[in-house]
């Protein structure tokens, strides 16, 4: 099985023209993902990749029985794209953007607290079921069907382990990339409560990297709760403080968030944390 | 992005946050014309992105004209060096000169935000002029914490509850709520992500005022306050950091001697980590995007090979969707073009890997082609010693 995303996800695609749009739209059919339409203010009534255009949120799930969107809306109009996709009552949307001014997202935070909408990402590469649904811009091919949770801050550390993962052959039950943004939709804490909630994830994964305390918040829940083997992986050891690493998270600052206090929690969590990412792979097969 | 205390204080003015007067010199006839404007005791602190510039002897009381233009002619052009700068310190180029006043009590007064709760939050403490860091360590219990909801900005009864609670006395209680609120306009409108004031005083007059100001923008969010990029410093930053934005490139120098170039944040920092677990030490963090184009990988590697620390260059390209014979024909003619001549490993995944390995190895150049990331990091770290 599967979490958030399968064969049942009917996907609509937020910014569906733009070229990065495009292009992983036509990436998540090949791999069977359910595309239904997209959404582009002013394009209404169009076609594109085959699909029909709308021009909201509403009127495209009205017409298309979506039950997921993607958004890969520029940043300036991506915090609106989400909390129209909320009202429309979309139950999950997937924001792809990257550069959303923070202070837009604490207002999207505020909005979708009260709606039945899962927020995931911002600045994050998606979720993917194998053999299922992809809504997101990994790479299909390094994935494969199995029973193995994936849940990052990262993209391409994800695809990494991910990759590790399939080379030995076992599978993904799903992979959520949840953002390297400082505000996010969906936690570690939220994943790993779903993964361990799935009867058909047998194991955990969680790539962290320093910056706030959500790997340490989720740590606290898998030593009350969850009993399935979790691998963690934290980037960012050597990252000197104060410095924001490429993600706009990911920064030690005040002396919290530091990759030290996150790597102690997790193990004392009972978690197994890898000393190096290339060792998440093995340490996988060995916990299985 | 950081701006100078003087930068700060003009936007919290705007905002209605009461500041001392005060003006920025970047000479001592400017200094000098200053202090006399200002008349009496001024105090002269050295503009730099760094704190804990009192200790460094950044921050002097001058009695008169005659001995700010004394303290300028030192500190203006000096190497500056506190707990923040690094051991190279930083030059001052610039210095504030203002008032000083008669201060009864010294307060801190910040704006973070919370990453679990959403939004921001406004911390207070009666413990002003040292480190909130500190004073978390040492007496947590004495710093009070508001939510900031969205749309409602900071409201009067939690600014008197902050005002009340650190023991502000009744007659400036109201001018302290004020200026709160007014931080907190200050701090939503320019889309700060970090605004501090650290002392905020309370003076014998009961008048409140900003003594110092600590601003950080959201990068983000540059895009909609042009006015506001205009305050970026460039002698601030490391100059290899400044060319590298430029490009787009998320550029980050260390004291290593292996230089990096990655894609992606994440693997970026877990590339860095390796090399350090392998006995080696990362010249830089560098992620060229999740996508790296030849033009992107072309810019980043001018950038690394420029720090002359660099004795080898890690690639490692996770391109999943990325053909790596494309990667490898842009790696290839970037080397040629820069005439690159420290060692390079390369380590890459994704579609065609086969193909671009040859196109490397067939290059006639110093190139290394790795399998997976430890051996990548081994050979990398071993190639710089």
């Amino acid at each position: 099985m599967s979490i958030l995303v399968d064969q049942d996800t009917r996907l609509l695609v937020q910014g569906f023209t733009g070229r990065e749009a495009t292009f992983h739209s036509q990436q998540s059919i090949a791999y069977g993902t359910k595309v239904v339409g997209g959404v582009v203010p002013g394009r209404g009534g169009e076609t594109h990749l085959d699909l029909p255009v709308f021009n909201t949120c509403a009127e495209a799930v009205r017409s298309t029985g979506a039950n997921a969107s993607i958004v890969f809306v520029p940043p300036a109009f991506a915090a609106d794209a989400i909390m129209e996709a909320a009202d429309a009552g979309l139950p999950l949307v997937v924001a792809i953007t990257e550069g959303i001014p923070t202070l837009d997202m604490v207002k999207v935070w505020r909005y979708i607290e009260d709606r039945h909408t899962r927020l995931i990402g911002p600045n994050c590469p998606g979720i993917i079921s194998p053999g299922k649904c992809k809504a997101g811009i990994m790479p299909a091919l390094i994935h494969k069907e199995g029973n193995v949770g994936v849940v990052s801050r990262s993209g391409t550390l994800t695809y990494e382990a991910v990759d590790q993962l399939t080379r030995r052959g076992i599978g993904q039950s799903t992979c959520i990339g949840i953002g390297g943004d400082p505000i996010i939709g969906t936690t570690f804490l939220d994943a790993v409560r779903l993964f361990n909630e799935d009867p058909d994830t047998a194991a955990i994964v969680l790539i962290g990297e320093i910056g706030g305390n959500a790997e340490e918040t989720a740590a606290a829940y898998i030593k009350e709760h969850v009993r399935k083997p979790v691998v963690g992986f934290i980037a960012g050891q050597t990252a000197p403080p104060g410095r924001r690493m490429g993600h706009a998270g990911a920064i030690i600052s005040g002396g919290s968030g530091k990759a030290s206090d996150k790597i102690r929690a997790l193990e004392a969590a009972g978690a197994i944390v890898c000393a190096s990412p290339a060792e998440i792979g093995e340490k996988v097969q060995a916990a299985l | 992005m950081k701006i100078h205390e003087y930068q700060a204080k003009a936007i919290l003015a705007q905002y209605g946050v009461p500041v001392p007067r005060g003006e920025v010199a970047r000479s001592v006839e400017e200094v000098e014309a200053a202090a006399k404007e200002i008349g009496g005791t001024v105090v002269v602190k050295a503009q730099i992105h760094a704190g804990g510039r009192g200790k460094g002897g950044g921050v002097k009381v001058a009695k008169d004209t005659a001995e700010a233009v004394e303290i300028a002619r030192k500190m203006l052009g000096m190497r500056l060096v506190t707990h923040q700068t690094g051991p190279e310190g930083r030059i001052v180029q610039r210095v504030l000169v203002e008032q000083t006043l008669p201060i009864e009590r010294e307060l801190y007064l910040g704006i973070v935000l919370d990453r679990a709760l959403g939004k921001p939050l406004f911390m207070a403490s009666a413990f002003g002029g040292m480190e909130i860091e500190e004073v978390a360590a040492r007496q947590p219990e004495s710093i009070l914490k508001e939510p900031i909801e969205p749309g409602l900005g900071l409201t009067p009864f939690q600014a008197r509850k902050l005002a009340y609670g650190m023991g502000i006395p009744t007659p400036s209680v109201n001018a302290a709520a004020a200026a709160m609120i007014a931080l907190v306009r200050a701090y939503e409108a320019v889309d700060a992500s970090l605004l501090e004031v650290n002392p905020f005083i309370l003076t014998r007059d009961a008048k409140v005022y900003a003594l110092d100001a600590k601003i950080s923008l959201d990068d983000n969010a540059l895009y909609r306050h042009k006015n506001l990029i205009e305050l970026r410093d460039l002698n601030e930053e490391d100059p290899l950091e400044v060319e590298a934005s430029r490009f787009g490139l998320n550029y980050i120098k260390l004291d290593g001697n292996v230089g990096c170039m990655v894609n992606g944040a994440g693997l970026a920092m877990a590339t860095m980590d390796l090399i350090k677990y392998s006995g080696g030490s990362p010249a830089n963090f560098l992620d060229v995007g999740g996508g790296a184009s030849a033009e992107q990988i072309r810019n980043a590697f001018r950038i690394l090979v420029t720090d002359r620390g660099v004795r080898a260059v890690l690639i490692n390209i996770f391109g999943g969707i990325l053909r790596c014979d494309v990667l490898a024909t842009g790696v290839v003619a970037a080397a040629h073009e820069l005439k690159i001549r420290v060692p390079i490993v390369v380590r890459m995944e994704g579609t065609n890997v086969e193909l671009g390995r040859k196109i490397l190895t067939d290059s006639g150049l110093n190139f290394t082609v790795a399998e997976g990331m430890k051996d990548a990091a081994q050979k990398v770290v071993r190639l710089a010693q």
